[in-house]
């Protein structure tokens, strides 16, 4: 049971990672029409920022806070260089000339750090349990990975209901000439979100860091999940992203933990350890197609599109 | 005379907003049925309904005695509905020739043809032909369709909707954005057109209105508020109050 | 809209002989490693020209196509694998299973629309990727290796690497003549309708869900065949073929090349393959310049060399 309790608190985890990463995803796309393809990459420069920072300055949270700002700082050059000349032009051509800046990250990311990839170790006082249930023992980082998400979730939430800035995210969202005719700075606006967008980007990445993984690549691995839930929760819907997420976040979790077993149920124990993780990773692109099929607008649509 | 087209009880809301309310009209074959508003009275989201591109929350649509209220848009264009589009929405990118002649193709069994060269097919291609020059673009007709004039994508949707050899036009404002000269050119074409067809005419010109209609129904917000012949609507006073009036003011009477 | 003998109409005949005459040249140099390269470069174009016609002429902006790679070349892998080495059977089992795998990809991705498909199709593929990747009898992540290419009868010896690159050759030319078939006939043009407006398509009576799904599944046959080609060519099969950075590629060569052209995907597949290996000539890094020349083409020659080539014609 202990057990369980642990796959689901896991689960959770991972789910509000995946919020992050996909609700920059869907707040770009919502406001600018953007397709972001080098989303995962500012997921990857978090990681290795804070892996760099975090040695620079021997502190994991002083490592992280520069990691994000550098981040943020990454997101909005590439907004005014790159992004800027793509609004309002095709949707290939967005997936084109950001696939070609992962091809760039990658490889300036190589050239930089090496191909081996790095480490980030976390400082002692995280590297604990904590007593959360009688019984119950609980890594304290996944835990404070958790309580920070939930709060980045409920800062967006508060951003985007109730400030000026999140009614002309939200306006944007079903209504773009709209913020043109309000007379808003657009350019400045749009630096900003997607700022925001590749801040939380860099952020799930170093938050990440520790238990999975600084790697070359790992942006694109978990972009096509942060795409999955965009899809799943309706392309510019922070509340769908979030909803989403957990679900994909639970599912892929539990998935992977409980579906050998189940498969030893039925099958022979060779055939279940191999299929298994096949059929867990499927299990995601299943729920896609269902929901496609069900309603292929999304659970939450943003109105207006 | 039974009616080509009947419509009952159509509504339509979206969202807070009621485009069609309750709305009825009957359409006898032969007959130049104009539908005149105010901006925003519902008259494109009428043509939608009756097109099949929008589903309506109530009502339904006989066409030829048969309930299509049901049928989906690709369906109806080969039951003999075709309809010309208030915004252009033509292919640009092809010739103006290979638009009408696609439209001519739709109506000519399948297209699960995967060899033989579609443009040098004279049963496809000669038709179009005689459409364009029933409009008068046959000068224009190797041209890629972004080529044309405003005017001349006005005429080219309107040969696209008659190269489907329809029963029945739904035209939406078919003279949009025309110039004096044009929109004469288009009245007379219309005019014939009057002869082998029958036309539900959406329009904001009330000269060609007046000239054209055998009956004129008028929508506003999304309700009949008048329909009749064209003497009755000039004189009723509820339709002068809410339309009429301000557009004699434009057009000096 | 007839053909005229422009400029690329002209280029396209030239490159065209110098890849009929490229094993003389490697004959008299011996430099083995060109037809190496340029029987790959050959594959690949079928792999583009495949992707040209959903994607240039029909819009569909599939992100997921290096799918069929893999699964052309794991049917030809499995099969050698598992004993059956005969031609005969493998490359129909590999064209039946792409074809099956684009119906069901397409017929739940054609639901959607604009990025949505874009998304969806990346997806599957990555679906594809890892069950191809959880198949630890195939060599999982490592790949499998081909001990025996695709056995046919005598004369045919495809381990005979000048007959191989013939054979691959005049399967490209005849997957050319076949795709431009396909895009001027009635079928084609209802597929450039619906990549033009397929609300109007819709509304003079054409259920354009049906066409688009038939052209997705041709297109995904006609990339298993590259792929079984392929995995003769490498001798070696793995889950790599198809990730999504691959899809990345093959579209690069798509719109490098020009899209919706009948020799632009050829243009594309020799510039980007040959870009890739002066480039790496250069520096380990090269892929550093490749992405902002990416981005260079999509904001400034969009039509790509194709459309260069006729621009230089006009003037």
């Amino acid at each position: 049971m202990t057990l369980f309790i642990e796959q689901c608190l896991n689960g959770l985890q991972f789910g509000l990672l995946l919020f992050m990463l996909a609700a920059g995803l869907t707040l770009v796309f919502g406001i600018m029409d953007l397709v972001n393809l080098a989303h995962g990459s500012l997921y990857m420069l978090g990681a290795y920022f804070a892996a760099t920072f975090a040695a620079w300055t021997g502190s994991f949270v002083l490592g992280a806070v520069l990691a994000l700002g550098a981040t943020l700082l990454v997101g909005m050059a590439v907004e005014v260089i790159a992004m800027r000349r793509l609004y309002g032009r095709d949707h290939l051509d967005h997936v084109l000339a950001t696939f070609g800046l992962i091809l760039f990250f990658d490889e300036l990311v190589r050239l930089i750090w090496g191909a081996g990839g790095m480490s980030l170790p976390l400082p002692s006082w995280l590297n604990t349990s904590v007593r959360i249930l009688p019984g119950v023992d609980y890594s304290a980082y996944k835990l404070s990975i958790i309580l920070v998400s939930l709060a980045v979730a409920a800062f967006l939430y508060v951003l985007v209901m109730r400030t000026r800035l999140g009614m002309l995210i939200r306006a944007g969202a079903s209504n773009r000439e709209m913020i043109g005719a309000l007379g808003v700075n657009i350019k400045l606006l749009f630096t900003l979100v997607f700022g925001l967008g590749a801040a939380l980007a860099g952020l799930a990445g170093l938050m990440q860091a520790p238990i999975l993984t600084v790697q070359i690549g790992m942006g694109e691995n978990i972009l096509i999940l942060a795409f999955v839930i965009t899809v799943i929760g309706g392309i510019g819907s922070i509340r769908g992203a979030f909803v989403a997420a957990i679900l994909v976040g639970f599912i892929d979790t539990l998935g992977r933990a409980y579906f050998t077993d189940l498969l030893r149920l039925a099958f022979t124990k060779e055939t279940a350890a191999t299929a298994a993780p096949a059929l867990s990773s499927m299990l995601i692109y299943l729920l896609m197609a269902i929901v496609l099929v069900i309603r292929p607008e999304g659970l939450f649509p943003a109105s207006g599109k | 005379m039974a009616d080509l087209l009947r419509v009952e009880n159509l509504s339509k809301r979206f969202g807070g907003i009621v485009a069609t309310d309750d709305l009825a009209i009957s359409i006898p074959e032969g007959e130049l049925h104009a539908v005149i508003g105010p901006n925003g009275a519902g008259k494109t989201t009428l043509i939608a309904q009756l097109s099949g591109q929008l589903t309506p929350d109530s009502g339904r649509i006989y066409f030829a005695s048969n309930d299509i209220t049901a049928v989906p848009m690709h369906a109806r264009s080969a039951l003999g509905l075709a309809r010309s589009f208030q915004i252009t929405s033509l292919f640009l990118d092809l010739s103006v020739l290979d638009n009408v002649a696609l439209a001519v193709q739709a109506r000519a069994g399948h297209s699960f043809h995967f060899w033989r060269n579609a443009r040098r097919e004279p049963e496809l291609r000669d038709r179009a032909r005689a459409s364009l020059a029933r409009v008068g673009l046959s000068a224009r007709a190797e041209l890629p369709a972004s080529a044309l004039s405003h005017g001349e994508h006005r005429q080219l949707e309107l040969a696209m909707a008659l190269a489907s050899n329809p029963r029945m036009l739904l035209l939406d404002e078919p003279m949009a954005g025309l110039g004096p000269e044009e929109s004469a050119r288009m009245v007379s074409m219309l005019r014939d057109l009057k002869k082998e067809l029958t036309i539900l005419l959406v329009e904001h010109d009330m000269e060609a209105v007046f000239a054209l209609a055998d009956r004129i129904t008028v929508l506003v917000y999304g309700r009949v508020i008048a329909s009749g012949k064209p003497e009755d609507i000039r004189s009723n006073a509820q339709v002068r109050d809410a339309y009429l009036g301000e557009q004699e003011a434009v057009h000096g009477g | 809209m007839t053909p005229t003998l422009g400029l690329r109409t002209i280029v396209a005949v030239v490159l065209l002989l110098a890849l009929v005459l490229l094993p003389v040249y490697v004959e008299f140099t011996g430099s083995r490693f060109l037809l190496t390269l340029f029987t790959r470069i050959v594959i690949l174009a079928i792999a583009a020209v495949s992707l040209n016609l959903i994607l240039g002429y029909g819009g569909m902006m599939s992100f997921g196509h290096a799918a069929y790679l893999g699964i052309g070349g794991y049917a030809v892998g499995i099969l050698a694998y598992e004993g059956v080495v005969t031609g005969f059977v493998q490359l129909p089992v590999a064209l039946l299973v792409s074809a099956l795998f684009a119906l069901v990809i397409g017929a739940l991705s054609l639901r959607t629309r604009g990025v949505y498909f874009i998304m969806i199709t990346l997806a599957f593929a990555q679906m594809t990727y890892y069950i191809v990747a959880g198949l630890a009898r195939y060599g999982g992540d490592d790949g499998l290796t081909i001990q025996k290419r695709s056995q046919f009868i005598a004369p045919i010896n495809l381990s005979n690497k000048v007959q191989f690159y013939y054979i691959c050759l005049a399967l490209l030319f005849a997957s050319i003549y076949l795709v431009w078939r396909i895009v001027n006939s009635r079928f084609g043009l209802v597929i450039q309708g619906a990549r033009s407006n397929d609300t109007r398509m819709r509304a003079i009576g054409f259920p354009t869900y049906r066409y688009k799904l038939t052209c997705f599944v041709i297109a995904g046959t006609l990339c298993g065949l590259a792929g079984a080609l392929l995995a003769n060519h490498t001798d070696f099969v793995s889950p790599a073929m198809m990730y999504w950075t691959r899809s990345g590629d093959l579209i690069i060569m798509v719109v490098l090349g020009g899209m919706g052209s009948t020799f632009g995907p050829l243009f594309g597949a020799v510039a980007l393959l040959v870009l890739e290996e002066v480039l790496s000539g250069i520096t380990e890094y090269w892929q550093i310049i490749l992405g902002p020349l990416l981005l260079l083409i999509v904001l400034f020659a969009r039509g790509g060399i194709d459309g260069l080539l006729g621009k230089v014609r006009h003037g």
